[in-house]
């Protein structure tokens, strides 16, 4: 048979597309929910206008993208029964709990509450509207984890038997599974990547509206009160972006360094395959790029830092580190077949890994330097500290300012990294879900044995092509949408409600259109699809 | 009782609470063009289901995921199988919800016109399609021995599960009228109400042949009792919404749907999916069934989970109660 037209290969085509797609909104889903929770809350405990401002424009930016985040997610939870039917057989007694608890706890609580901030700016008091976006917020990150702990049932099956009479897996413990050192390690790996994209996305935005009106006053337009008023908001919303892009950086390169040491435990090949690393060594280098074909068993140009890998994989400097020959060896003794079958692709895991790691620390490192050259008030002289409604001035040290040259840059860099993170986070999961081949999950159930045997090739062809296009127009769309909104700016005529709205009528009545209501009964809706 | 039969059971519940809420909201979507006079009148419609057609919607994922953790067999088997109607139902869902999202976010003419056909379209085929599959599975469909459908896709066009298509998309359309005529205000309330009266009656007889021929085919006392309730129910909300007794005719028809879902999961039982080749390759409850330990596990996540959804569900309904008139619609300027 074709290879190229093999169902396995149709299949993990499909996977692939339709995960790192959907997964291309997630991070943003997740952060953007906390940033705009965490901005509500702002508003309502201070009454500060700029925060009310602040938060409909993450808003209305984070609305725009969950939506393509639900819709594609759709997708996620049906395609394991029609292209991996026999694996849905196989793990679905584990693997399937996991899932069910993800749309019962989690799904329910971000599509409901999502509903309720939507429209309830008008309905709900300002308290319980602000509950509301924190339980979406809760309820993408309880998503996040019980898909997580399923994804690392693939990399570490636990908490499992083989049921001997149907070969099948059986949950023996569901703790096990949810609480394993994958699972938690992955987790927080996951969660504090997918707050740097947040981070990331906000500081880009805020950097481009505040380098505008920078621009402007040095073309010499006076800032009117709708600028100064746009320019407090997008200052404000910078340092929350740089704050959690730092804050959020460090926790991802700290559980990213654990969650390596679990997988060199774990899954030996992914860790080689990841450094390119052909032969056991001790002590072993970290490679930071390598030239020639990593694919071919040798590496020909190869720039390294000696002892860094065995490091990152034992805390120590000396000791040795297996290579991929000797991890396919041990496999195929241990599993039946020749080594190479227990090869993944080398160059995809080697340059997946690298560019998870380079894109998501640039985005770190430029929040690192932002957040220092944009610090108020303490450690600046008096003549170069600016107010909260002026675009902060970028500073070196005490009284040096960045030069004109590298001002501009700053601020560009800052927008031009802004989705360098997404890109990471979708290196990360093809490296993680790559490295693992040939399995599905790890050990148990090998890819080629997990495609749905009735499923027909013009049927996966079909489905795959659909995807394909579909997913490219919404992609078009949306974009397009977010650039509109981003460019646009925060609604400044928009006013926070005048009273607090009271969650009962006052006549305890029952909305009945027919009822004698107050007279704003025929006021328009302030939010309307 | 069996956990596994238990979680038939669950299962029956989320179907039946999925069609009868998405029922309605797919129903809302086909009145965007039945029903509704201009742009206006559309968005009247469109914003009774706003707040929660997405919490809706979930239902179908936790029935979706539940069965895959309850029944791996019949999550496997079934969307395996049934692969091209079901990727026309994810592709309708998908463009269905983004249309709702971004229609009302660009001013253009064209942006708005299309994504209006979107919610049509989109609302319309899944309501269809999904009396379609369950027509089939009550049916049976071609299963062997591994339990792998070995049909193809025009096994599924049969007469039966054809007319189970016209059947839930005219039910899911009346019960979307009788919401409509519950939620909104205006001119489009005398409409809705009497435009529910033509949709009921029609319903009332292609679900009575539908019904009757579920009955005579695969039926048992159990789900002749779930038919009588659910056709003496589609009358009452007839009745009901002559009179213009809006929430008892809404309520009604949400019940004339549970009963008519239970009806087809009450013939269904035992099987979950039988096998028209041969009996014996039947997908049982028992034998699609996940361990006791998970389907334990799975109990007490249900047990304590759904009705705490449902709660904060109707919370939701009860903070958007006020009905929608075309006065409420802001320009689309504003935005």
């Amino acid at each position: 048979m074709n290879l190229a037209l093999a169902p396995e290969t149709l299949a993990r085509w499909q996977f692939g597309i339709t995960t790192v797609y959907h997964f291309l909104f997630v991070p943003l889903t997740i952060s953007l929910a906390a940033i705009t929770a965490g901005l509500e809350t702002a508003w309502v405990r201070t009454g500060k206008e700029k925060y009310f401002h602040a938060t409909k424009f993450w808003g209305k930016l984070f609305l725009i993208n969950i939506a393509m985040g639900v819709v594609t997610g759709i997708v996620q939870e049906f395609q394991f029964g029609m292209n991996w039917s026999d694996y849905s057989r196989f793990v679905g007694d584990v693997f399937g709990a996991p899932l069910a608890m993800e749309a019962l706890i989690a799904f329910f609580f971000e599509s409901t509450f999502i509903g309720l901030w939507i429209f309830g700016w008008d309905k709900l008091p300002k308290k319980i509207h602000c509950a509301c976006i924190w339980i979406v917020a809760i309820g993408t990150v309880l998503s996040a984890y019980f898909i997580l702990a399923a994804n690392s049932w693939m990399q570490h099956p636990t908490g499992y038997t083989i049921d001997k009479s149907t070969g099948k897996a059986q949950l023996t413990d569901i703790w096990r599974v949810l609480t394993q050192n994958t699972t938690l390690t992955q987790f927080f790996h996951t969660i504090t990547a997918t707050f740097i994209a947040g981070g990331a996305f906000v500081v880009g935005v805020a950097s481009y509206h505040l380098w505008k009106a920078k621009r402007r006053q040095a073309a010499g337009q006076a800032p009117g009160e709708k600028e100064r008023k746009k320019i407090g908001a997008m200052r404000s919303s910078l340092r929350v972006g740089l704050v959690v892009t730092v804050i959020a950086g460090l926790g991802t390169a700290i559980s990213g360094d654990t969650l390596g040491k679990v997988m060199f435990e774990q899954q030996p090949m992914k860790m080689a395959a990841a450094e390119a690393l052909w032969e056991t060594k001790e002590p072993a280098p970290f490679s930071v790029f390598a030239v020639g074909n990593v694919n071919k068993g040798h590496n020909t140009v190869e720039l390294s830092i000696p002892g860094v890998l065995s490091f990152l994989a034992h805390d120590n400097f000396a000791d040795s580190v297996p290579g991929i020959h000797d991890t396919a060896k041990a496999e195929a003794e241990k599993y039946g077949g020749e080594p190479e079958d227990y090869i993944p692709n080398i160059f995809v895991a080697f340059w997946g890994f690298r560019l998870m790691i380079g894109v998501g620390m640039t985005s770190f490192v430029a929040g690192l330097i932002g957040l220092w050259t944009t610090r108020k008030k303490r450690w600046l002289a008096p003549e170069f500290r600016t107010g909260d409604e002026e675009v902060p001035r970028l500073m070196l040290t005490k009284r040096t300012e960045m030069s004109t040259f590298f001002t501009k840059w700053s601020w560009r860099i800052g927008m031009l990294t802004m989705l360098f993170p997404i890109v990471g986070i979708a290196f990360g999961w093809i490296f993680t879900e790559m490295g693992r081949q040939p399995w599905v999950v790890y050990g148990l159930m090998k890819t080629k044995d997990a495609v749905s045997p009735g499923v027909g090739t013009g049927e996966v062809i079909t489905s795959m092509v659909v995807f394909t296009l579909l997913y490219g127009i919404l992609a078009v769309v949306e974009a397009r949408l977010l650039v509109k909104y981003v460019k646009a700016g925060p609604d400044l005529d928009e006013k926070p409600p005048a009273k607090d709205p009271r969650l009962r009528l006052p006549s305890g009545g029952d909305g009945d259109g027919d009822a004698a209501e107050s007279e704003d009964a025929d006021k328009p809706m302030t939010f309307a699809y | 009782m069996h956990l596994h039969d238990f979680w038939f059971l669950l299962i029956a519940v989320l179907w039946i609470g999925y069609f009868f809420l998405e029922g309605f909201d797919f129903g809302i979507g086909v009145l965007t063009k039945v029903l509704a006079k201009d742009r206006k009148e559309r968005r009247v419609l469109i914003n009774t289901i706003g707040p929660v057609w997405d919490g809706n919607e979930v239902w179908l994922l936790s029935a979706g995921g539940a069965t895959f953790a309850a029944f791996p067999d019949w999550y496997a088997t079934l969307f395996s199988g049934f692969y091209l109607p079901l990727l026309l139902i994810l592709v309708c869902l998908i463009v269905r919800g983004v249309a709702f999202e971004y229609r009302q976010k660009r001013p253009e003419e064209r942006w708005q016109r299309n994504w209006e056909h979107a919610i049509f379209w989109c609302s319309l085929l899944p309501a269809f399609l999904w009396g379609v599959a369950f027509g089939n599975i009550v049916r049976g469909v071609p299963i062997g021995p591994d339990k792998n459908y070995t049909g193809t896709v025009l096994d599924l066009l049969n007469p039966y599960a054809l007319l189970g298509g016209v059947v839930t998309l005219v039910l899911f359309t009346f019960h979307g009228a009788v919401f409509a005529a519950l939620k909104t205000a205006g001119d489009i309330r005398i409409r809705a109400r009497r435009l529910a009266t033509v949709l009921g009656l029609a319903t009332a007889v292609l679900a009575l042949v539908f019904l009757i021929w579920t009955q005579v085919h695969t039926g048992n006392v159990r789900s002749l009792a779930a038919m009588i309730v659910a056709v003496v129910a589609l009358v009452a909300a007839l009745g009901m919404n002559r009179l213009g007794r809006e929430g008892w005719a809404f309520a009604l028809s949400g019940v004339t749907i549970a009963a008519a879902v239970a009806m087809l999961f009450l013939a269904l039982f035992p099987n979950v999916m039988p096998s028209s080749t041969n009996p014996e390759w039947s997908l049982t409850a028992a034998n699609a069934a996940s361990s006791p330990y998970t389907l334990k596990i799975m109990t007490w996540v249900a047990v304590i989970m759904t009705p705490l959804v449902m709660a904060y569900q109707a919370w939701t309904y009860w903070v958007f109660r006020k009905r929608i008139g075309t006065q409420h619609i802001p320009d689309p300027a504003t935005h």
